[in-house]
């Protein structure tokens, strides 16, 4: 779990309360984040043109890029949620539905999953009478689209991990809170699932930077998000190989730095069972 | 006020093709302590996870306090009212003693913070454990924790315990701690419903003593007689392995 690899505390001079472990030195890997934001900064002050060029015209879609994943993942958290709660349901159409939603969403590639809400589901509302562009702006039905469909398809695999750590709390810590007349959902909410966060937050965290990854793929559905610009960028330069090394460096800042920011927040949550 | 507290009658339940309880009758009366033995698997811990309904049982009915188990509304109603302790103590992991203690009560029985501290801290003195109010479960010995879920269970101010198995996870010289605070519950006229094989316990605390084998009761007793002088073969056969 600890990837410090030059520990500077002894093991008897670690506490035994929980969460008050000594303070090790800044985590290493922070360097790394430190080393890549350096190497876009002397690429733009050594280089101007192109690389002052590509940051300026793509900065508005790291923007887009922040803006989709961050908004796609409060709502993955949600359906994630409520789709753990419904594969644990004993409820039998519950269970099942949310089972069909869980294996159909994980069987089909997010980009054909990104295309359909995109170019198909418009025609389905369309049927139903609702006129989508008369309703919302392109751009704006664009990036909803591209939230969606990112959000129904992670909502998917964030169900999964909810499941897995509310079915990791021991048996008995539900059945203590019934036993003291608690509701199924007031159990849940103040026994089971503060244990479970705890367990899952790892998990969810690499979530966030592989969804972060793939909002790339919402380039795609005409959401001018950092891929995209790095395309329209190259398609008017001619400089492939300097707006992608660009664009990888900007991703990869992101990555890591959200994995440094993880890392910090399952530090401070860390309980012992 | 003569109906018995506990009333269960004929009731049976099976796990796949394993019959658990097959119709077991029993009636506790108020202020009343019953320990039940038998060997593992014999369903005395299923019956009594019957009566708060952790666990469903298949036909016949169980009446606490006037209230048939049926609806889920009077199941949360008996719960209420009857307090569980379980071998594994259970408490939640995340909160320390005094917040095991508070939660129920407050979201509950919609007490104040300061009156579910109260009586948590009152409680907690009870016990014997004033001290350990902001430890972790962790931090505790497994005595603690069971007496800090005895804590947890009477804070509900509950009509009725039960207790299943309390003594078994603990280590020889932390039982005593715990069946003390039973003790104390039993004399102050707490119905008790105890699976334990704590034949000293037994004997202080209980005027009746049950031994139960294949889901059903074989052999009902005080616990002088049941322990000393069982009249039915089984209940001897089961002693002669316990007592050494």
């Amino acid at each position: 779990m600890d990837k410090n690899p030059f520990p500077t505390v002894g093991p008897k001079e670690i506490s035994k309360i929980p969460g008050a472990e000594p303070h090790s030195r800044l985590d290493p890997w922070w360097w790394l984040v430190a080393l890549v934001v350096v190497s876009v900064i002397a690429l733009v002050f050594i280089q101007p043109d192109p690389f002052r060029r590509i940051l300026v015209f793509v900065s508005d879609g790291i923007g887009v890029s922040i803006l989709v994943t961050v908004i796609t993942f409060i709502v993955v958290l949600i359906i994630g949620l409520i789709g753990g709660l419904g594969r644990l349901s004993h409820n039998r159409i519950v269970f099942g539905l949310f089972t069909l939603y869980v294996e159909v969403i994980r069987g089909i590639p997010l980009l054909v999953q990104l295309i359909w809400w995109y170019y198909a589901f418009p025609i389905i509302l369309q049927q139903a009478g609702i006129e989508i562009s008369v309703l919302i702006p392109r751009d704006i039905f664009a990036v909803s689209m591209a939230v969606l469909g990112l959000a129904v398809c992670y909502g998917a695999y964030m169900s999964e991990i909810y499941r897995a750590g509310i079915q990791s709390i021991p048996k008995g810590q539900m059945e203590a809170a019934r036993s003291l007349g608690m509701t199924y959902f007031q159990a849940m909410r103040h026994v089971i699932l503060p244990q479970a966060v705890r367990i899952i937050l790892p998990p969810v965290g690499n979530e966030f930077i592989a969804l972060l990854k793939d909002s790339s793929l919402v380039s795609a559905v005409a959401v001018a998000d950092l891929t995209r610009r790095g395309r329209e960028f190259m398609a008017m330069s001619f400089l492939p190989l300097q707006t992608w090394i660009m664009v990888a460096l900007l991703y990869l800042v992101m990555t890591l730095f959200a994995a440094r920011i993880v890392g910090w927040i399952e530090k401070k949550t860390k309980f012992e069972r | 006020m003569s109906e018995p507290i506990i009333q269960i009658k004929n009731v049976t339940k099976h796990f796949g093709s394993v019959e658990a309880l097959r119709g077991v009758s029993l009636d506790v009366n108020k202020g009343e302590v019953v320990v039940i033995i038998g060997p593992s698997g014999s369903g005395k811990s299923t019956l009594l996870r019957c009566i708060n309904r952790l666990e469903e049982y298949d036909s016949g009915q169980i009446i606490v306090d006037g209230i048939p188990l049926d609806t889920a509304q009077n199941i949360n109603a008996v719960r209420r009212e009857v307090g569980m302790v379980f071998q594994s103590f259970n408490l939640f992991a995340h909160m320390t003693v005094l917040e095991n203690i508070m939660l129920a009560q407050r979201v509950v029985r919609n007490r104040s913070r300061q009156e579910a501290e109260n009586i948590a801290q009152e409680l907690l003195r009870k016990v014997g454990i004033p001290d350990k109010a902001q430890a972790y479960p962790i931090q505790i010995s497994g005595g603690q924790q069971q007496r800090v879920a005895i804590a947890r269970a009477l804070a509900m101010n509950p009509k009725i315990m039960l207790f299943d198995e309390p003594t078994s996870a603990l280590d020889p010289e932390m039982i005593k701690e715990v069946l003390d605070v039973m003790l104390d519950l039993a004399r102050e006229g707490m119905t008790m419903v105890v699976v334990s094989h704590e034949m000293g316990f037994a004997r202080a605390a209980a005027r009746r003593a049950l031994l139960m084998d294949e889901g059903q009761i074989i052999e009902e007793a005080s616990p002088e007689v049941l322990f000393s002088n069982p009249s039915h073969e089984r209940t001897k056969a089961f002693l002669s392995k316990v007592l050494h």
